[in-house]
């Protein structure tokens, strides 16, 4: 096991790993930006080193001040958690040059699943369900047309600089396809610069359900089943579950099976998720791969009784996994909701400030993940996310039965938070009978 | 009558998309805030030229500072 292991991250995630290697006798190094300087990641680590400034760029993302402040401390392992540089290549490979561990997977992984085309066309090639579309750009109207045949109505035009929804149409009928066509050429043409477009089938009211994969160096490859993450609002997951609600047999198994062949087709070493769309039918399709800690993991450690951190630990030094396929189960259900320093009345504004007061709930089956504590300063420079929440009960009607009076019992004074939004999420009849789709929020399902 | 913009959340200055002189239309990003990761316009209230930009970008502003003034 590693003598000392750095987390080049900061909040909940970081005191997450760190009690991760309290547990396993690792030393704890914190490093933290001038706003960070009293946060509770930096108090609780047995050792921390300043980064600099505020902004990520010369703090969270300085590879050279993080790889320095590991040097100075003596860490043999660096521990990424979610974002900042855990999705980053070459912040993997320099940590491998600088002769530290990283705790996750190669950089050769990290670099292929980041590519996002690179990443769809390893998975189709591997066999896993992607959502049919054209690999490139159509060749104007008549190959659109063409391409649109074998991709299937209802489509969508997407363009190939784009993003944010901009030149997206959507094409319903072969009759719609030629002025459709045209207009998402020119509407990308004024918003890129460039009118090139490609095809993708549409997909309605899709569920967003992802697998939880492990790997170790021996090559071994398990799951740990599906977490149904829905409940987002513009990309960012709200409320995460496990079971996914109403999820068809077929379909998780064949979700499953595809997670670990798309891993295994990779090498893929240390915790990752496979981030799937499942429409109405019950087909899915690969979105992406994360190549890191989700930040839902608690909600398959309650439901599975693993620990994921520990486990990603121990892989990363070179140890096998710690379970069989058989023996990872799911009991009864869990579900998490993020709690974010937002205001959920004003279309969810950021809502920076200082934590004035913080009670957090208790009881049975109630876990929290917080990264503040009473006087902490939230700063504008970072993630919003406070604190998490999750419920774990008998049955998904206790765990969110729970979770519920959690929230109610949850008071956080000197910003604004998602509570109140939360709670009409959990008590709206379509969550609650599990009907859950990526398009709720903003077609509009839990306005007050 | 002149009029100030006033930011209506804390943020730091990510982009600046005006200058003085420019004419804007009522709902245009006179700056562009980013807090918490997210970028945040703060728009003009009313048609009219741009008198004056009273911040730098990666300056930090406080919700209810005058970040431009319209003519």
């Amino acid at each position: 096991m590693f003598r000392a292991v750095l987390v080049a991250n900061r909040g909940e995630i970081a005191r997450r790993v760190f009690r991760a290697c309290r547990q396993l006798g690792v030393r704890t190094i914190a490093v933290y930006s001038e706003a960070d300087r009293d946060a509770p990641h930096v108090r609780e680590a047995d050792e921390a080193v300043f980064l600099g400034p505020p902004p990520a760029r010369e703090s969270y993302l300085a590879i050279d001040r993080i790889l320095d402040a590991a040097r100075r401390s003596g860490a043999d392992a660096v521990h990424p958690g979610y974002g900042f540089l855990s999705e980053n290549w070459r912040f993997a490979q320099a940590c491998a040059d600088a002769g530290l561990t990283f705790i996750g997977p190669s950089p050769q992984a990290i670099r292929a699943m980041g590519d996002k085309s690179e990443a769809r066309r390893l998975m189709a090639a591997a066999g896993v369900p992607v959502v049919p579309g054209t690999p490139g750009p159509v060749n104007g109207a008549e190959d659109a047309a063409r391409a649109a045949e074998i991709v299937g109505y209802p489509l969508i035009l997407k363009a190939a600089k784009g993003g944010g929804g901009i030149g997206m149409a959507r094409v319903h009928a072969p009759g719609e396809l030629a002025a459709a066509f045209a207009a998402a050429t020119r509407r990308a043409e004024a918003a890129f610069g460039e009118g090139a477009v490609y095809v993708e089938r549409y997909l309605d009211r899709p569920r967003h359900v992802e697998i939880q994969v492990f790997g170790d160096a021996a090559g071994s490859v398990v799951h740990l089943h599906e977490r149904d993450c829905s409940v987002q609002r513009r990309h960012q997951k709200l409320v995460e579950e496990s079971p996914a609600p109403a999820l068809p047999a077929a379909t998780k198994d064949g979700l499953t099976a595809a997670a670990v062949k798309g891993a295994r087709a990779i090498g893929y070493v240390n915790a990752g998720t496979m981030e799937f769309l499942v429409d109405a039918s019950g087909g899915f399709y690969f979105i992406e791969m994360n190549t890191r800690l989700q930040v839902e993991h608690p909600v398959t450690e309650e439901v599975t009784g693993l620990d994921l951190v520990t486990a990603q630990l121990q892989v990363a030094a070179g140890g096998a996994l710690p379970w069989r396929q058989d023996e990872i189960a799911q009991r009864g259900a869990a579900v998490e909701c993020r709690i974010y320093a937002e205001d959920p009345a004003k279309n969810f504004l950021p809502s920076p400030g200082t934590v004035s007061r913080l009670v957090l709930p208790e009881g049975e089956g109630i876990r929290v993940e917080a990264g503040v504590v009473e006087g902490t300063a939230v700063p504008v420079h970072y993630d919003p996310l406070l604190l998490k929440l999750v419920a774990r009960g008998r049955d998904r009607g206790e765990a969110i039965a729970r979770l519920d009076a959690a929230l109610g019992g949850c008071v956080i004074e000197g910003v604004k938070t998602t509570i109140p939004f939360l709670r009409r999420v959990l008590a709206h009849d379509g969550f609650r009978a599990g009907a859950v789709h990526t398009q709720m929020i903003e077609q509009g399902a839990f306005h007050a | 009558m002149p009029e100030e913009i006033r930011a209506h959340i804390t943020g730091v200055v990510f982009q600046i998309p005006t200058k003085a002189g420019d004419k804007v239309a009522a709902g245009d990003a006179v700056i562009v805030l980013e807090s918490m990761k997210m970028e945040i316009p703060v728009e003009a209230p009313r048609a009219g030229a741009v008198k004056e930009i009273t911040v730098q970008e990666g300056q930090t502003v406080q919700e209810g500072d005058v970040v431009a003034v319209l003519e």
